[in-house]
């Protein structure tokens, strides 16, 4: 009766679809249940291990692991399962994605022109990294507010970046809304759609490479927020390259990301191809359990319930802005299960009072042991057979750390090969 | 069991009197954060570059409408309901509520004869007269909408002529004056009527074989399985029945989904006001609701207990279910279907957008990938871009084809030469588009599952 798997991940971000890829290649059958779409869309593209620690900037992110204090999620999984998570992460994305080559942090600059550390960056973002010193320009549109260039430029000059770097805003040829979507500009670059320019109909990627073309002087590269095309921005960024006649790369933006788009693309294929069912647009609300084990848990839709029954589960729902962890005046709950989220009983000593403090709420989440299965109060494991990943654990403050795809992917892939072996057992 | 002939003489009269429901377009607006991922996901906005997106359409609007004198911009009508910025947003804002009353009072407020009458009113006669004349308040577009909002009056009409109807709805001269006078496409062919609805079968059958009450449900066909396709709610009763559960068939108007679509919350209202009634009454017999038609069940399920406040209306929603979908959950369809086998088939399967904002986009391929002799494929997740009544007005048809090419694509290289959907007017689409026949996944059960030599 009803719908049954080997294991269920609860969640659709980075983690669940880490958990719930690992989980399939041991050959288990399943389930993803996710709300809403993926996070990923809404962030950057950029894979982040640990980029600081303590605030100061981490160049090693492996030798500083070990720094980090017991309860930190890398610090339960160890960092064979980080290095592990990342693997499974570069046979994903192959050719679009770079920097497995080193251990080492990569520095990229952002649209609001700070600049990255951070451990994996797609190819089209590469030619851009702000280690290099090479005089750049960046290219902004005055219909894209989100990108700034100039004032990027002179942030980025201002961090110190090697090589000059200068900012210039041009208009987007054609005639667009002003408030044009990214993917509206994209898919016109994807089929080089023919645009009205003074000098009579022009294909849009020669008409944008015309109107950098009098602001770039002596530079060696050029960049553009990243929207060069959704399905062929190699072609894109190549005929701008030929055309302009320097490396051409893309600035990371903000939400909807192209970039965060196209990696959830690639998981998904690989999700597809791993056979992983998906069942998506429904929030998971209620569970049951017998005893020690959790047997279902239930989606709901206007009070419709749908019971979902697999052997084992992965809680994937995220932190704060996933709605993985919920709070109210009194508490801070794990909303579906229940789990314990340990937090100061006075909701006055979940912050500190400066903005940009070391917020104890940053830290919130579920406990876990080595295992990754949440801990009660007590210290005693919940439920044998739920395990824990990505935003939803506590001890990390991924925001400070600039560590939270590292976690998503190493505490996915020891989750997902963890149910997925116990699965296989029984 | 009537046919649901409870039509009032006057529906068609474009004067109509309106209950006007209280609209307010706040719900959700402030917890917009702007990160326009809403409109990165609207098919309209991909391909109509004066439609401003759902983003704009829902909290900003609202915003916009707060402060004095701003009515509802005219881009609303441009919306097809297909309820994908729904799904999108990460901040659960409620955008198809919010697009469905502003529709609503978009729509309210062009009403026929307001203009005409204000005009009356401030001593202008000939100017009333000739606002009437030219049509200004858009009469001859909402008299088009209203018709091809309110299907179900003219398929009632032409099921009692069916082989008549559908010569004249496809007869050329007819449809250049259609879309000459009216705004309908003659790009498209009308669905055809079927020589009998399911209604008639299912009262010349002599209604439920089986008796149950402990298996339950009211079968909810709406307006084009009852029409058009009746196969499909035969297939339904057949497969329902073979797994030994008792079938009603309340009387039932339309579910209200293409007058969500067209702003015309009063129609949708008073079948509502029927629908939820007649159900709410089978639920108290034991029964749950099942539809085959993923846009009933997402008005049924969704949209009336969003827009109306109607005694019942929860419960209504709350035992609402798709047809494959109720089976899977109350039934080992996978056993079932691993005993069984049909003859070689091939399927390129379309998952509605109403189907997708139910969590059932996935199912019909899980299901079928493992029955033998099957073989069916996903084409991908663009919409379909007809849209209910979308596709059909003159000046959308154009972007309806443009939103559909991605999913003609993916169809013609896929390897079946069948198509596969739930929805009814994205079937329409996907013939149109490549010419294959379309099934229901309820055909392929009823196939495989029922024996029906006996
Ligand atoms: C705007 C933004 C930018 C970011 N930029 C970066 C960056 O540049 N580099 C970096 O490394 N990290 C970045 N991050 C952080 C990173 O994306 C996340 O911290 C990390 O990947 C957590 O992923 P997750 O899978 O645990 O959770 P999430 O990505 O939050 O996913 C949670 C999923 O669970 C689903 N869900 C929640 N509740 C339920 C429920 N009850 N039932 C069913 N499904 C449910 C949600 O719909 C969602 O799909 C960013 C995050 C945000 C929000
Ligand atoms: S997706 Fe939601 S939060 Fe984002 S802009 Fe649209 S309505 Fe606002
Ligand atoms: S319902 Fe569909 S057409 Fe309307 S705004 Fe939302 S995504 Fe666009």
């Amino acid at each position: 009766m009803a719908i049954e798997d080997d294991v269920c991940v609860i969640g659709g971000g980075l983690a669940g679809m880490t958990a719930a890829l690992r989980a399939a290649r041991e050959g288990a059958r399943v389930r993803l249940l996710s709300h809403k779409k993926s996070t990923l869309r809404h962030a950057s593209g950029l894979i982040d291990i640990l980029g600081y620690a303590d605030g100061e900037l981490v160049a090693e992110p492996f030798d500083a692991l070990a720094s980090l204090p017991e309860s930190h999620p890398y610090r339960r999984v160890g960092s064979d399962a980080v290095r592990a998570g990342l693997s499974l992460f570069d046979d994903v994305t192959g050719d679009a994605y770079r920097g497995s080559h080193t251990d080492a942090n990569a520095l990229v600059a952002t649209h609001g022109g700070t600049v990255k550390p951070t451990a994996r960056y797609p190819t089209r973002v590469a030619p851009g990294l702000a280690s290099q010193s090479r005089r750049t320009l960046l290219v902004g549109f005055d219909s894209l507010t989100a990108f700034d260039a100039p004032l990027a430029a002179d942030h980025l000059a201002a961090a110190g970046v090697p090589g000059t770097t200068r900012g210039v805003t041009v208009a987007f040829p054609g005639d667009f809304r002003a408030d044009s979507r990214v993917t509206r500009f994209a898919r016109a670059l994807d089929d080089d759609e023919p645009v009205e320019t003074a000098s009579g109909p022009t294909p849009v990627r020669r008409a944008l490479a015309r109107a950098v073309e009098p602001h770039l002087g002596d530079v060696e590269r050029v960049g553009f927020p990243a929207i060069l095309g959704e399905e062929e921005s190699q072609e894109v960024r190549k005929a701008l390259e030929s055309s302009l006649g320097v490396d051409v790369f893309e600035v990371p933006m903000g939400p909807p990301s192209l970039l965060g788009l196209g990696l959830e693309a690639l998981f998904q294929e690989a999700l597809d191809s791993a056979g992983v069912r998906r069942t998506t647009g429904n929030p998971v609300v209620d569970f049951d359990a017998d005893g020690e084990r959790v047997r279902s848990v239930s989606t709901d839709r206007n009070g419709r319930q749908v019971p979902f029954h697999a052997d084992e589960f992965v809680l994937a729902t995220g932190g704060l802005v996933g709605k993985g962890i919920d709070s109210n005046r009194e508490r801070v709950v794990e909303p579906i299960f229940d789990c314990h989220v340990p937090h100061p009983d006075d909701r006055y000593e979940w912050f500190t009072d400066e903005a940009f403090g070391d917020h104890p709420f940053a830290r919130f989440g579920v406990n876990v042991d080595d295992d990754l299965r949440p801990l009660d109060a007590d210290g005693k494991v919940e439920y044998d057979n739920l395990r824990a990943v990505g935003g939803v654990l506590g001890g990390a403050d991924f925001a400070a750390e600039k560590s939270g795809s590292g976690i998503s992917l190493a505490t996915g892939h020891a989750a997902g090969r963890a149910a997925g072996a116990a699965a296989n057992q029984r | 069991m009537s046919d649901a002939p409870t039509h009032d003489a006057d529906e068609f009269e474009p004067v109509d009197v309106f209950e006007t429901t209280e609209m307010d377009l706040r719900p959700g607006a402030d917890d917009c954060y702007k990160c326009s991922t809403c409109d990165t996901s609207c098919p309209v906005a991909e391909v109509d570059d004066e439609f401003p997106g759902p983003k704009f359409q829902g909290p900003e609007q609202w915003r916009l409408k707060r402060k004095e004198g701003h009515g509802i911009d005219d881009s609303i009508t441009s919306c097809s309901n297909c309820m994908r910025c729904d799904d999108a947003c990460p901040s659960s804002v409620p955008l198809s509520q919010m697009h469905n009353t502003a529709r609503g009072e978009y729509v309210e407020d062009q009403r026929f004869g307001r203009e005409a009458l204000s005009a009356l009113a401030d001593g202008s006669p000939r100017e009333a007269l000739s606002i009437v004349r030219e049509g200004q308040d858009g009469l001859v577009e909402r008299l088009r909408n209203r018709i091809l909002a309110n299907y179900h009056t003219s398929a009632w009409l032409a099921s009692y002529a069916p082989g008549v109807a559908n010569f004249v709805m496809n007869f050329g001269p007819a449809r250049w004056a259609m879309e000459k006078t009216m705004g309908v496409t003659s790009e498209r062919e009308f669905p055809e009527f079927a020589d009998h609805t399911f209604r008639e079968w299912w009262t010349a059958r002599g209604g439920a074989r089986v008796e149950n009450p402990d298996k339950r449900i009211a079968y909810f066909h709406g307006c084009y399985s009852n029409f058009n396709t009746p196969e499909v709610g035969k297939a339904m009763v057949r497969v329902y029945e073979n797994f030994g559960y008792e079938i009603l068939v309340p009387p039932q108007k339309c579910s209200g989904t293409p007058m969500f679509a067209n702003g015309m919350l009063g129609d949708a209202r008073r079948h509502a006001e029927t629908n939820v009634k007649n159900l709410a009454a089978a639920i108290e017999n034991g029964a749950d609701v099942v539809a085959s038609c993923t846009s009933c069940s997402m008005a049924l399920g969704q949209e009336y207990p969003e827009l109306f406040d109607l005694d019942g209306i929860e419960d209504v929603a709350a035992h609402t279910y798709e047809g494959v979908e109720y089976l899977r959950l109350h039934e080992d369809l996978e056993d079932a279907l691993d005993e069984a086998s049909v003859e070689g088939s091939e399927f390129a399967y379309h998952a509605p957008c109403h189907a997708r904002n139910q969590g059932l986009d996935t199912q019909a391929v899980e299901l079928f990938s493992d029955l033998d002799g099957v073989d069916i494929e996903d084409v991908g997740d663009s919409c379909s871009g007809i849209s209910g009544t979308y596709g059909w007005k003159e000046e959308k048809y154009d972007y309806s084809m443009e939103i559909g090419a991605e999913m003609f694509e993916h169809m013609e290289g896929a390897d079946g030469e069948t198509g596969m959907t739930e929805c009814p007017t994205c079937a329409m689409q996907m013939e149109h588009g490549t010419g294959y026949e379309i099934r229901h996944p309820l055909e392929l059960l009823d196939e495989a599952l029922v024996d029906r030599s006996q």
